[in-house]
């Protein structure tokens, strides 16, 4: 824990305005043949149409895509410059996998903290059904040969060593890059070393879509979400699905592993196409405006664990980023609200509060003098998570930032007290960011 | 909905249509920012009695730089824009004669989308029956002569109530819109102006500048041009529309530099929602009922399903958030509420409908006083038959027909409800309170 940085406490705070997204659809439905670059501008646009921030020079706009086109090198500046926003204002993009959308609110708010900027937009965006496909490394190999090739003979020369086979595209895969295993059977291992069981994971499933539900419903989303394409809801969530319906679906993941499998399309986060975008913002800058202020973003913390070599599960990093978070605020597990951990998998949700709760893990992975705490299960996802919203990569952050701060917002009105959410993303490549949010 | 009768009728094929004695309906010349007010020179007549007023009116057109004729000699080939017929003073039928009879002398070198508008005094409580007779009796004139003019001309009127003056901020706004291309699809309308300040300076061009305007149901249609209208005229306009409208009320407010409010209307905390959305604008100036739903059916085949939306979005909403709005002591509020002609004179398999539109009709009467009492007024706009993706779905003999009817012989466009309500809705407006205006090119039903 030494290597835990102290607060700097001569900054301002940095405080979340609102969130607007497109409802999240299912891979291959209604946003086929929509870019990334169309979602995140419909994203920006809501935001703008919701705050009336046409013309508006923001001091930053951040945001990424995980599958992204070469093309879309610029992709969040080109979404501006497609917006209502002012083309002065400058943007960026960021990647850091299914953490690229927090990890953009982390770098704006630090920005407005440091007083570099006054206003920002941080969000994502990511198409499944518009991914790029690649060629093969051979044809790729022997375009860029005939095209470096001085003479007409060269370049033919060089285009006689493509072969048929070698036309076929390359599959897009979420295969990590170094171990070649899918984010799910990675997962797989975790769960079963963990020994979580597949009644617990459907329950988490279960829960929530029954809360994404409940929130719908309720009109919480009324203000946070912007139809397109004539999607209103998002189409993955199944309010009327069971326990006995998730219990009779197959295994897909974990199928070689020793242990029986445990991991279903049902309990693992299907494939989605979205975008999101949260407003950012000096409590300055608000007040001027008389905009609503949520909530502010506190902290926020990252991590990465050592998975290549099997030591930690790909997906566990946040359970050791929490803990340095929590310490640096002086905060516990009861002292949260709400939790807000991102359900890659219903198991990486149960298994990082499995971490938590093992004396010994704490003590020996952690650092910690014993075990962390217990998750309150009643303050966990409560208004559903990507489970039952999906989960496009990059658009995951912004969702849950909305939520949240619309969360404490409305429980410290409702009590008076303050009210604290802790985000929680996992990422491929052993990633992990979380965030402390909290009411004004 | 393209009307291809209009265009037809106005193509190569016009002297057939007119060889046929086919309709011929105008192409109607509407509102651009920066055009001259009429078509032409402007005469203003009267009887001998309301020669006062009648000089205190070309005062007034003359400050806007309207070629104001006192005689109706004119030039050859010269055509009148406009025709004012003041009878503010006549107080018995005779009076009236000579003045109407000039009007008639120059109803043939009227303009094409000329106007015809007279200023009179409305029948009062206590009135001599004569004097009652001579005011009542211009209500008619109006009606006829406007299902006679043609070319897309138009007769309206004015009707001073208490002391209001000619030359009134009321009296002179409203004159101005009868005599403008605002006013296109108001045919045949009698328009009741109680009394206001002084006329002071307007910015016509922007009649609304610096108010926050609220419009209901802006997502598409007649909300959309309303809220696009306001905005040209200089409001901040907060749109509002239910959530799964919300893809099309983003363009619509990010077009016109507004806010989108994605609420479902019939919600509790809807007034609620509304004062905090307008709140970061300054505070709420105006407040649009536009939000309107048809389930229609005969009532013999009627059920709670049909019956019971219509009411809770159309009515139940609209008192619901004025009720709140007045409890949470907005002040100067300006009410403009979405009638229809249908709430005037009934249509078959629509009396859900029906009934919320008389009701509209109703409250605005019965609130104009309680509005009042806080500086603000409440009014409503009856379109006729308005050109929409609503009315597109009507089958194609119905939606003929109905295109046919009014003197106008054509579907009104959204964006002339839009201007009835801007108009309605601005400062100089504000002696016009409890009264329902017709858009509705004169359809032939209902008063």
């Amino acid at each position: 824990m030494s290597t835990t940085p102290a607060p700097v406490p001569s900054t301002r705070e940095a405080v979340i305005i609102g969130g607007n997204r497109i409802p999240f659809s299912r891979a291959g439905k209604k946003y086929v043949r929509t870019s990334n670059q169309d979602m995140f501008t419909a994203a920006l646009e809501g935001l703008v149409a919701r705050f009336g921030l046409q013309g508006e020079r923001l001091g930053e706009v951040v945001g990424g895509a995980v599958l992204k086109h070469s093309k879309n090198f610029n992709l969040v500046r080109e979404s501006v410059l497609g917006s209502s926003l002012a083309p002065t204002t400058p943007a960026y993009d960021v990647q850091q996998a299914c953490a690229t959308g927090l990890e953009a609110a982390i770098a704006v708010t630090n920005k407005i903290k440091l007083g570099q900027i006054e206003s920002a937009i941080a969000g994502g965006t990511d198409t499944v059904s518009d991914a790029p496909i690649v060629v093969s490394d051979r044809l790729r190999a022997a375009l860029l040969d005939a095209n470096h090739a001085k003479t007409t003979g060269a370049k033919v020369k060089a285009l006689l060593q493509i072969r048929p086979k070698d036309l076929a595209p390359a599959t897009p895969s979420t295969g990590e890059p170094r171990t070649h295993l899918s984010m799910g059977e990675h997962q797989a291992i975790t769960t079963a070393k963990w020994g979580i069981s597949r009644e617990a994971q459907d329950e988490i499933a279960f829960n929530s879509h029954q809360n994404l539900a409940r929130a719908w419903e309720s009109g919480f989303f009324d203000d946070l979400v912007t139809p397109y394409k004539g999607l209103t809801r998002d189409d993955n969530l199944r309010a009327d699905t069971s326990l006995e319906k998730l219990a009779k679906l197959r295994p897909v993941f974990g199928a070689k592993l020793d242990d029986a499998a445990t991991m279903t399309a049902g309990n693992s986060t299907p494939l989605t196409d979205g975008a999101s975008a949260v407003l950012f913002a000096s409590r300055e800058w608000a007040e001027e405006r008389e905009l609503p202020i949520l909530a502010k973003f506190v902290d926020a913390e990252t991590a990465a664990v050592d998975f290549v070599h099997g030591h930690e599960g790909l997906l566990m990093a946040p359970v050791a980023a929490v803990p340095r978070l929590l310490a640096r605020q002086g905060l516990t597990l009861e002292d949260i609200d709400f939790f807000e951990i991102h359900e890659a998998f219903a198991s990486t949700v149960l298994t990082t509060l499995a971490a938590w709760e093992d004396e010994e893990y704490c003590r020996t992975e952690l650092g910690l003098d014993g075990a962390f705490g217990k998750v309150d299960r009643s303050r966990l996802n409560v208004n559903g998570s990507s489970l039952a919203a999906g989960h496009p990569f990059a658009a995951t952050g912004g969702r849950i930032i909305a939520t949240a701060a619309k969360l404490v917002s409305a429980k410290a009105r409702e009590t008076g007290q303050p009210a604290r959410a802790l985000i929680s993303v996992c990422a491929a490549g052993g990633l992990g960011a979380v965030a402390l949010v909290e009411s004004v | 909905m393209t009307d291809s009768y209009l265009n037809l009728a106005n193509g190569t094929l016009k002297p057939v249509f007119k060889k046929l004695g086919l309709p011929q309906p105008a192409i109607l010349r509407r509102y651009r920012p920066g055009s001259p007010l009429t078509v032409g020179p402007v005469l203003v007549v009267s009887d001998d009695a309301s020669a006062a007023d009648a000089d205190a009116v070309a005062k007034v057109l003359t400050g806007w730089d309207v070629d104001v004729r006192r005689s109706p000699e004119t030039a050859d080939g010269e055509r009148f824009g406009a025709v004012v017929l003041v009878l503010t003073g006549a107080e018995t039928p005779a009076a009236v004669s000579a003045p109407v009879l000039t009007v008639a002398g120059t109803l043939r070198r009227l303009a094409g989308n000329g106007r015809v508008v007279t200023v009179s005094r409305a029948v009062a409580d206590g009135d001599a029956p004569v004097l009652a007779a001579t005011r009542g009796g211009v209500e008619g004139l109006v009606r006829s002569l406007g299902k006679e003019l043609r070319g897309g001309s138009t007769a309206n009127g004015i009707q001073l109530t208490g002391d209001a003056a000619v030359d009134s901020a009321s009296a002179v706004a409203t004159l101005r819109f009868f005599l403008s291309a605002k006013s296109a699809y108001v045919d045949g309308q009698l328009l009741p102006v109680g009394p206001s300040d002084a006329a002071g300076p307007v910015d016509w061009e922007a009649p609304l500048a610096g108010q926050v305007a609220v419009v209901t149901g802006a997502a598409r249609g007649i909300g959309a041009a309303i809220a696009r209208t306001m905005a040209r005229d200089g409001a901040k306009v907060v749109v509002i529309d239910v959530p799964p409208a919300g893809e099309s009320l983003a363009t619509v407010a990010n077009e016109i530099g507004g806010v989108a409010l994605q609420l479902d209307i019939t919600a509790d905390d809807a007034a609620d929602k509304i004062l905090a959305a307008t709140k970061p604008l300054g505070g709420l100036d105006i407040l649009v009922h536009n939000a309107g739903i048809t389930r229609d059916k005969l009532l013999a085949n009627m059920t709670a399903d049909k019956w019971d939306p219509v009411i809770a979005v159309n009515l139940t909403a609209q008192l619901q958030i004025n009720e709140r709005l007045l409890a949470a002591g907005v002040e100067g509020l300006r009410i403009v509420s979405l009638a229809s002609t249908t709430g005037l004179a009934g249509n078959r398999g629509q009396t859900n409908y029906g009934y919320t539109k008389a009701g509209v009709i109703a409250n605005a009467a019965a609130g104009a006083p309680v509005l009042a009492a806080t500086g603000g007024t409440t009014n409503a706009v009856a379109p006729g038959w308005i050109e929409t993706e609503m009315t597109a779905k009507v089958p194609a003999l119905t939606r003929t027909v109905a295109r046919r009817m009014p003197s106008l012989g054509q579907g009104g466009l959204p964006v002339d409800i839009a201007e009835a309500i801007s108009f309605l809705a601005s400062g100089p407006a504000a002696g016009i309170n409890g009264q329902t205006l017709r858009v509705c090119g004169q359809h032939m039903v209902g008063k």
